[in-house]
């Protein structure tokens, strides 16, 4: 018999990336003109993956995780995000 | 009203790198409500996509505590809980939350009593409008006429509405919005967050694998859901039932409603009604029910 | 809370005595014959000041028993009580509670499953839930209904264990049948400290409670209950010698022998059945035939190695189960046929059905069908009284 204790619990904790690097899943990739940006921060609320943090107030995405998914590029109201073909 | 640069401040809770498609408004919803809740939350989910958005153990994409519980069992473990945290003397909010198929389905019993008992619970249906996480079958929210996999032809029956079983139980706070909107969903948690006993929150949720549209529509979709009327932004509080957004402003006459054709066009699950040829019986009633809900939700408006 | 001191009263009265003693904190029931008055006890004692503790009037057993798992998650001691169709609609939850490792403690007042209705005793209904790792004890008077249940909430949390656990006690014989018992109150305490969770929700550590998890890790936490339900006999049987010594009781452990230590014959049983059946003992010794009576306490987990034990020596054993798994053999047959098996040990055995959907059940009964067996006149499998059916 194992050691008088309980060893395994279906317990998890937080991780970032807990599926892997999400941006592999990717086709198309956001990319940002930043002379049309307004820092409106519209793209950082709306991203469904929250891969778009603030830098110097300016929106900076996370390609590591972001999913190519179009959502930022289609909201943003100057059309500062256009989407470019990955593969 | 809190604005989008506020929000984009807050600290995330929902963790990026998780499972959801590209695109899923879970990553609206669940991100704004969160911010709204802050870390003294304790979550209860029940069998639905964010169970396995949460990725496989034993690490999971969230930050606040979270149990993921039987399907029917969102609003039965979470006032269990709720007791508990009263009997401890716990600050935090214990938040249901649960798709469509858990909430107007299999869960609708454990809902209505716990509202009955009036528990302490924050219930938030994140709706797509089917059984998402199962593969897309039809359920009781299902909209009149939409492909499911269970409704190849269509569904035959209109969407159940869950917002007035609520209103029907004269809970402390009932209120609809949609991920088209982050500000009014943050609002309306952050309200229903300072009340207690129980409190529902319903938040469309455009799913792109399963209403069928290109990923980068979902927010998009989430406004044209309001602006057609097909969903209303409104909230029930202290008996009396309001509008919000663009709703307030149809309901006060000072715009109208866009055809709901605007919305259903966009999606592949309705495009058998377009296509091979046009559905007008089904549209009709489509467009009459829209017109037909919104004049009874009016009515009791003005009470 | 006052101190120990004996009272009469029912074994549903002797359900809700130990709950209070014992300090659960939220209760959420939801009632069905003939549990239904250790629901209201509980509730009067917490009305009327007698109990600290949150009462949750669910609206189904379902909800019940995904309430106190939904407490018990937060750290605070959790209760239910059920019966029958009640202990079905849970299913469910049972299993929720078991692999979630969730200690909770609930009475089932055993009651038959329908159709048709019928409100009296049998054991079909707990019996249906032993394979999912509850720790399960059978009841056979109301002294031990309070104290089994008291012991099952101090072995259920044991760090080494973690397991919910159920108390059986049967409909009518049992749940409304007033007998003297010594009740614990504040001394309670010293035998069944506050309750401190192997682990809970709280967002200054925030945990995730079963999400997905890959088959080989599911496997290893299933294991883990394997291994604790193993433990347990050991902590079970520590748990009774620390409350007997306590609380002046004689329980022997797992399971209670009665004139065994001469015996030919066996007659094995549980609840009032067993209790019954250690009349008939008595009964048939003053005929001349060596009979003993071994009586499960726990069933779960199996007490293998003492029934083996005390089973040496002896040339047949007759088993008086009050259920069936139709198409096999009874349920109590099944885990000694297991035994002998695994200890290379060959007896002659007795499956006999008896006092099934509640009919009554006496020791002459019992002498009658044991000395049927002992002469060799009894077929393997018998169901009670069914020549002439």
């Amino acid at each position: 018999m194992s050691e008088d204790a309980i060893k395994y619990l279906p317990l998890s904790k937080p991780k970032i990336g807990i599926s892997g690097k999400t941006g592999s899943w990717r086709i198309f990739a956001p990319e940002i003109n930043y002379e049309k940006c307004v820092k409106c921060h519209i793209c950082v609320v709306v991203c469904p993956e929250a891969s778009i943090s603030l830098e110097d107030d300016r929106p900076k995405i996370d390609y590591d995780y972001c999913k190519g998914c179009g959502v930022c590029a289609r909201e943003c109201p100057v059309g500062a995000i256009t989407m470019r073909r990955e593969r | 009203m809190v604005t989008v640069k506020d929000l984009a401040k807050m600290e995330d809770l929902l963790l990026k790198g998780n499972a959801a498609c590209a695109g899923c408004p879970i990553g609206v919803a669940l991100r704004t409500t969160l911010k709204a809740l802050g870390k003294k939350t304790i979550m209860f989910v029940p069998a639905c996509c964010t169970s396995v958005v949460q990725g496989i153990g034993p690490g999971a994409a969230i930050s606040v505590p979270l149990f993921n519980t039987a399907f029917e069992t969102a609003a039965s473990v979470a006032s269990g809980a709720a007791a508990a945290a009263e009997i401890l003397g716990k600050d935090v909010t214990i938040l249901a939350w649960a798709g469509d198929g858990g909430t107007y389905d299999i869960g609708l019993q454990a809902i209505s009593g716990a509202a009955e008992r009036g528990d302490n619970v924050l219930y938030i249906c994140y709706n797509n409008q089917m059984y998402s996480n199962t593969g897309i079958q039809r359920s009781g929210a299902t909209p009149l006429g939409a492909w499911t996999t269970t409704t190849w032809t269509g569904k035959t029956e209109h969407m159940k509405d869950m917002g007035m079983i609520l209103i029907a139980h004269r809970v402390p706070y009932v209120a609809a919005t949609s991920v088209g909107y982050p500000d009014d969903i943050y609002e309306k948690v952050k309200k229903a967050k300072e009340k207690k006993g129980f409190r529902y929150i319903d938040i469309l949720a455009p799913c792109p694998p399963g209403w069928r549209f290109p990923s980068d529509m979902t927010i998009r979709l989430g406004k044209l859901a309001i602006e057609t009327g097909f969903w209303l932004l409104y909230e029930y509080e202290d008996g009396e039932l309001r509008f919000n957004g663009y709703t307030k402003l149809v309901a006060e006459g000072k715009r109208e409603f866009k055809p709901v054709e605007e919305f259903l066009r966009l999606q592949d699950r309705f495009r058998h009604l377009f296509e091979p040829k046009r559905r007008d019986d089904i549209l009709e009633e489509i467009q009459r029910w829209i017109k037909e809900r919104f004049e009874w939700y009016l009515s009791l408006a003005k009470i | 809370m006052s101190g120990r001191k004996v009272i009469i009263d029912t074994g549903n009265s002797a359900v809700a005595y130990a709950v209070k003693d014992a300090e659960a904190k939220v209760i959420a029931a939801y009632p069905i014959t003939p549990q239904t008055t250790i629901v209201e006890k509980i509730a009067q004692f917490i009305e009327y000041g007698q109990m600290d503790a949150k009462m949750i009037r669910v609206e189904s057993e379902h909800s019940a028993m995904a309430a106190i798992i939904g407490s018990e998650a937060m750290g605070v001691r959790s209760f239910t009580a059920t019966s029958s169709h009640g202990l079905a609609l849970m299913h469910e939850m049972l299993w929720y509670a078991s692999n979630a490792r969730l200690p909770v403690v609930m009475a089932v007042a055993n009651r038959t499953m329908g159709p048709p209705w019928n409100i009296w005793a049998d054991w079909g209904d707990a019996m249906a839930d032993r394979d999912i790792g509850w720790i399960i004890s059978w009841a056979a008077n109301n002294q031990e209904v309070y104290d089994f249940t008291l012991i099952s909430y101090r072995v259920a949390e044991d760090k080494r264990i973690v397991l919910p656990a159920m108390v059986n006690l049967e409909a009518f014989v049992l749940t409304h049948t007033s007998m003297p018992f010594e009740i614990c109150g504040e001394e309670t305490r010293e035998y069944l400290p506050e309750y401190d969770p192997a682990w809970k929700l709280d967002p200054d550590d925030p945990i995730i409670m079963g999400n997905l998890f890959s088959p080989a890790d599911t496997m290893k936490l299933r294991w883990d209950m394997w291994e604790s339900m193993e433990r347990a006999k050991k902590v079970i049987a520590e748990a009774i010698r620390e409350y007997n010594e306590r609380f002046n009781r004689n329980y022997e452990g797992l399971i209670k022998t009665y004139k065994m230590d001469d015996a030919d014959y066996a007659i094995l049983s549980m609840g009032t059945m067993g209790e019954e059946a250690e009349v008939a003992t008595d009964v048939l010794r003053e005929e001349g035939l060596k009979v003993g009576t071994v009586r499960i306490n726990f069933f779960r987990p199996f007490p293998r190695e003492d029934i083996i034990k005390t089973l040496n020596g002896v040339s047949r054993v007759i088993i008086l189960e009050r259920s069936s798994s139709i198409g096999a053999s009874g349920q109590i047959m099944q885990d000694l046929g297991q035994s002998l098996l695994l200890e290379k040990m060959q007896l002659d055995v007795n499956d006999v059905f008896i006092g099934i959907g509640g009919t009554d059940v006496s020791y002459e009964d019992i002498v009658n069908i044991v000395k049927k067996a002992i002469k060799g006149d009894l077929a393997p499998l018998y169901w009670y009284g069914s020549e002439g059916w």
